[in-house]
């Protein structure tokens, strides 16, 4: 976390610059349509993530003392759904799903040859920061098992040479 | 505006006349799976070439709903010819058009008078690959938001919940509770405020049925929600559905849109003093929030953590009001049980389970994708007439229904009627839908203890038994898995499967063991030759033993 903001109150974190501005504002606007209601929580989370990409911690401490929830409760609420994560995402994102049809289908092979080969696990991200591995829980693409999604596109009938190939071609920014 | 009978069937009758105008209708998947394989990139070289034809008048190409055989997408429908194409790519799109009103297009077919087409029966999914899922004026020529009509000035609220009981439908969540029984039970509450919750957490892996309803359909359960909203006395609905599905999230909100827009969601609904509104929450990935009292939690913006029971969300639910919650598959069948009467529904179906059920198959079959088929149907026919069998010559093993939270079915019972109370029997449970069908190559320790790896890290943690229970039990499996296991483990297995069962807070943690426990009551052997002869009979386990 780079901004350690001691006790941001009510205020925006300190980090705004114009970019971050317009984040915010979708931020804002989310509570806003709740009326600042506690029970906005679980929505402005997603927003703040849609937006800046991970919960940052400022932003996390502003929505607490908007929303007027504990941090405590916030911090639980972030940690306890699996949608959220409080570290930034590499450039590229590579979700696998690992559903019963896709764990069947095979998709715990890729997931191991990701781990021996490219060094990462779930959730983390190569220290370049280009890759990211999420592991989802069904993507609903059943019919397409094991499916992926590069970049958010839905890519199904995987096998540990696509994907590998693929991580591969975003470490070396390879275009193709 | 509020709207009348007249004005729906006026919609409906411009809206038919329209389609009608049309020589030819060509029907493009465009759900999530037809969608992943390319489906919207060939709708718009559809349209392009029609439109660089000149035939704009004369073909409608149209984005429809799931079309059902998710494994051979993308998917088009001719509607005015009922022939069906599979596997179609940009570059076929100027044979497609040649071909209309003449011979279809040979190496494309997909055999519509198979099985999978034949044998089922559509109540739920009847709109499904039909129509557009985000013009409402399609919905409503389809009879859509009739049943509404017909409820709120024709039918008092016990009438309305008279049918729903004498349908004779149960709960499509899983558990089977009687619909009507627990609309009585919210209608009786007294309060002056009520809510009418959708629960579209469909977070068993392995199950898109609720996904596929809500992208193909999306109006049906929001007229399904609006009928219980006037049946039980509420005024607010939300819609509780899974930020991972981006497309059905979508596809709600607009229809949300059209429906307010239009007046059958708002206040004074058709004239009458009934009002409803409906609000849309997103999941954030939290499997346990499919249980009531844990969604309740999430839609009130904490930690979803479930809570004892009683009190029931009927008495006692979101932010302490009386509270109806059904899954979406449930709404969907209101509906249709209003227009045609609960007598017709319960005529389709077994005994105590009535209708049909959307199955959506995956795994080791044939024709994965989504059916709708009556209740009772033999697994047999789900497996081998309407799934297509096992590929690759293989042997079947078992076919595994209600995700974490069911059971491991083996050949001996593949001519049991699929219904809730014969999978009960067998140590399975109905579950939302989702059927994965294995072959001699998977190994059912693997699967066993794949589902509690699952429930492990979906456990909310607030009871021992469960937050203990799951990590114990799945050390064990992966001692077994791993060669490293003793004797003594089973014994501790089914101990621990035992007090899980019966000393868990809430469903998640009472149904965990059912995984373990139908694959040890039939798979024995397959734990037993870990055990004893450090060899996996499926040769899915690394059988070399490392010991350190």
């Amino acid at each position: 976390m780079k901004e350690q903001v001691p006790n941001p109150g009510n205020t925006p974190p300190a980090s705004s610059k114009p970019a971050e501005d317009h984040r915010l504002r979708m931020v804002n606007r989310t509570m806003q349509l709740y009326r600042n209601q506690s029970h906005a929580l679980i929505e402005t989370l997603h927003t703040v993530q849609e937006s800046f990409g991970f919960l940052e911690e400022g932003v996390l401490k502003y929505v607490a003392a908007t929303l007027r929830v504990p941090l405590s409760r916030v911090y639980a609420v972030a940690t306890f759904y699996h949608s959220f994560t409080l570290k930034p995402p590499g450039e590229h994102t590579c979700v696998i799903c690992r559903g019963t049809a896709c764990y069947i289908g095979g998709s715990g092979e890729i997931l191991d040859d990701i781990r021996e080969k490219v060094g990462i696990v779930s959730g983390e991200t190569t220290p370049d920061g280009q890759v990211s591995l999420l592991v989802a829980r069904c993507l609903g693409s059943c019919g397409l098992a094991p499916a992926g999604v590069f970049d958010g596109e839905v890519t199904g009938k995987l096998s540990p040479e696509v994907v590998l190939e693929k991580i591969g071609r975003w470490q070396t920014h390879d275009p193709q | 505006m509020t709207l009348n009978s007249e004005d729906l069937h006026q919609i409906a009758k411009i809206e038919k006349d329209k389609q009608d105008g049309f020589q030819h209708r060509i029907h493009v998947c465009v759900a999530a799976g037809c969608l992943s394989c390319g489906s919207g990139v060939l709708m718009d070289a559809l349209g392009k070439e029609v439109n660089r034809r000149g035939l704009d008048n004369w073909c409608q190409i149209k984005g429809v709903g799931c079309l059902g055989l998710c494994a051979e997408g993308p998917l088009i429908s001719l509607a005015t010819s009922g022939t069906y194409y599979q596997g179609v790519k940009v570059s076929d799109v100027s044979d497609i058009l040649d071909a209309l009103g003449g011979n279809p297009v040979g190496r494309l077919l997909c055999p519509a008078d198979t099985a999978f087409f034949k044998r089922q029966v559509r109540i739920v999914t009847e709109n499904c690959g039909r129509i557009d899922p985000e013009r409402i004026e399609e919905y409503i020529a389809e009879s859509g938001y009739e049943s509404l009509y017909l409820a709120l000035t024709q039918m008092t609220p016990p009438e309305v919940i008279e049918q729903v009981t004498r349908s004779g439908l149960r709960g499509r969540g899983g558990a089977g509770y009687p619909t009507g029984l627990k609309w009585t039970t919210v209608s009786k509450a007294i309060s002056s405020t009520k809510f009418i919750i959708c629960n579209a957490d469909e977070g068993d892996p392995g199950a898109f049925m609720d996904r596929s309803v809500l992208e193909s359909d999306p109006h049906r359960v929001i007229e399904g929600m609006a009928i219980a909203g006037y049946a039980t006395g509420a005024s607010q609905g939300y819609i509780y559905v899974r930020a991972e599905y981006p497309l059905a999230v979508k596809r709600v909100r607009l229809a949300l849109a059209q429906a307010e827009r239009l007046g059958v969601l708002g206040n004074n609904i058709f004239n009458t003093h009934f009002n409803f509104t409906i609000k849309v929450r997103l999941g954030a990935g939290a499997f346990v929030c499919g249980e009531e009292t844990a969604l309740i939690a999430s839609i009130e913006g904490r930690m979803g953590r479930p809570r004892p029971r009683p009190p029931f969300p009927a008495e006692f639910g979101l932010w302490e009001h009386p509270t109806l919650i059904n899954n979406v598959e449930t709404f969907a069948n209101v509906p249709p049980i209003i227009r045609k009467g609960g007598k017709w529904f319960a005529g389709i179906g077994t005994e105590k389970s009535k209708g049909t059920k959307v199955f959506a198959l995956a795994g080791k079959i044939v024709n994965t994708g989504l059916i709708e088929i009556p209740m009772g149907t033999p697994l047999r026919d789900i497996v081998f007439a309407i799934g297509g069998g096992i590929p690759g010559g293989k042997g079947f093993k078992a076919v595994q229904t209600g995700g974490p939270s069911g059971g491991c079915i083996p050949e001996q019972f593949l001519d049991m009627p699929v219904d809730y109370d014969s999978l009960l029997q067998v140590g399975s449970i109905m579950g939302s839908g989702g059927m994965i069908v294995m072959d001699e190559t998977s190994c059912m320790v693997d699967v066993a203890k794949f589902f509690m790896e699952f429930c492990m890290s979906e456990s909310c943690g607030k009871c021992a038994p469960c937050r203990v229970g799951t990590r114990q039990i799945y050390d064990i499996l992966c001692r077994i898995t791993g060669n490293q296991s003793t004797p003594e483990d089973l014994a501790m297995l089914e101990d621990l499967c035992d007090l899980m069962k019966n000393t868990s807070l809430c469903g998640l943690g009472q149904s965990a063991p059912n995984p373990v426990l139908t694959t040890l009551k039939y798979f024995r052997d397959e734990y037993l030759s870990h055990i004893h002869d450090r060899t996996c009979l499926a040769g899915a386990c690394k059988t070399v033993v490392e010991v350190s």
